[in-house]
């Protein structure tokens, strides 16, 4: 049987544009599974949003957040090639059911504009899962090649 | 490793200005770019073109920005466009829903044009 999944571990700070130096490895990893560069900088986006939703709202004591890689070019998880990133926080954890999907129409009069990463998220990425408890939250993105 | 972004204005006649960036849109970034936007909508240039060939990268929260800037041109009567984004930028400001308020362009030329009201 074989074999040809590959994992990368990072952990980065909460610190400004850290999200950014975590986007070099997408490339890298991305380049490496030759898959497109659009899809490529889709999931760099995604992650960008992943990281600075963590950095912002989890309050994770440690100001620390850990990004694992799963490399799956021969599709062993579900048969279909794929990067996976998964984005961990040791934070309070949500209820993502409570999270309003925004809406341009409501946003241009509302006093607050934000609140896009998860919708940015989920339609940039092909499968997204997010767990979350009282002792952090886990967002686990798909993108097939 | 700095993105730190960079905004030129450039004032092609009329009440219509370009504002070029340079480097990522994130918080930062975006409060730069809505210092300029304010800046030119107190002169009355209230139609503003947002040339982001040399962005690569944005976030929401920049995003966000760029919607209160969107805001504050609709409500001088103004208009928005946009050019010179990549695929993905593309893809994001029309997820959000953003090309229903403001024009996005591949090129200045048809932008500008819209700006002035020579084109629909």
């Amino acid at each position: 049987m074989s074999f040809d999944r590959r994992e990368v571990h990072l952990e980065i700070p909460v610190a400004p544009e850290m999200e950014i130096a975590a986007t070099a490895l997408v490339s890298a990893l991305g380049e490496w599974m030759q898959m497109e560069r659009d899809k490529i900088e889709e999931v760099k986006f995604a992650l960008v949003e992943a990281c600075i939703n963590a950095f912002e709202h989890s309050g994770t004591p440690d100001r620390k957040v850990a990004i694992d890689f799963l490399l799956d070019p021969s599709g062993e998880i579900d048969g279909r090639a794929a990067l996976q990133v998964g984005v961990s926080d040791g934070g309070h954890g949500f209820n993502p059911a409570n999270v309003p999907q925004p809406e341009m129409m409501t946003k241009l009069k509302a006093p607050r504009k934000r609140g896009w990463g998860i919708k940015i998220i989920e339609s940039l990425m092909d499968d997204v899962r997010i767990e979350s408890s009282p002792q952090g939250t886990r967002i686990i993105m798909r993108k097939y090649r | 490793m700095s993105e730190t972004l960079k905004v030129n204005v450039e004032r092609p006649g009329g009440n219509v200005a370009v504002l070029k960036t340079d480097g990522y849109i994130n918080n930062s970034g975006g409060e730069l770019i809505a210092k300029e936007a304010y800046t030119l909508l107190g002169e009355g240039t209230n139609r503003l073109l947002l040339d982001l060939e040399k962005t690569k990268i944005v976030n929401s929260i920049g995003i966000s920005i760029l919607i209160e800037i969107l805001e504050k041109v609709l409500d001088q009567g103004g208009r928005l466009a946009f050019c010179h984004l990549t695929p993905t930028i593309d893809k994001t400001f029309k997820i959000m829903g953003l090309a229903q308020y403001a024009r996005i362009y591949e090129s200045p030329a048809p932008a500008l044009s819209w700006l002035r009201g020579e084109s629909e």
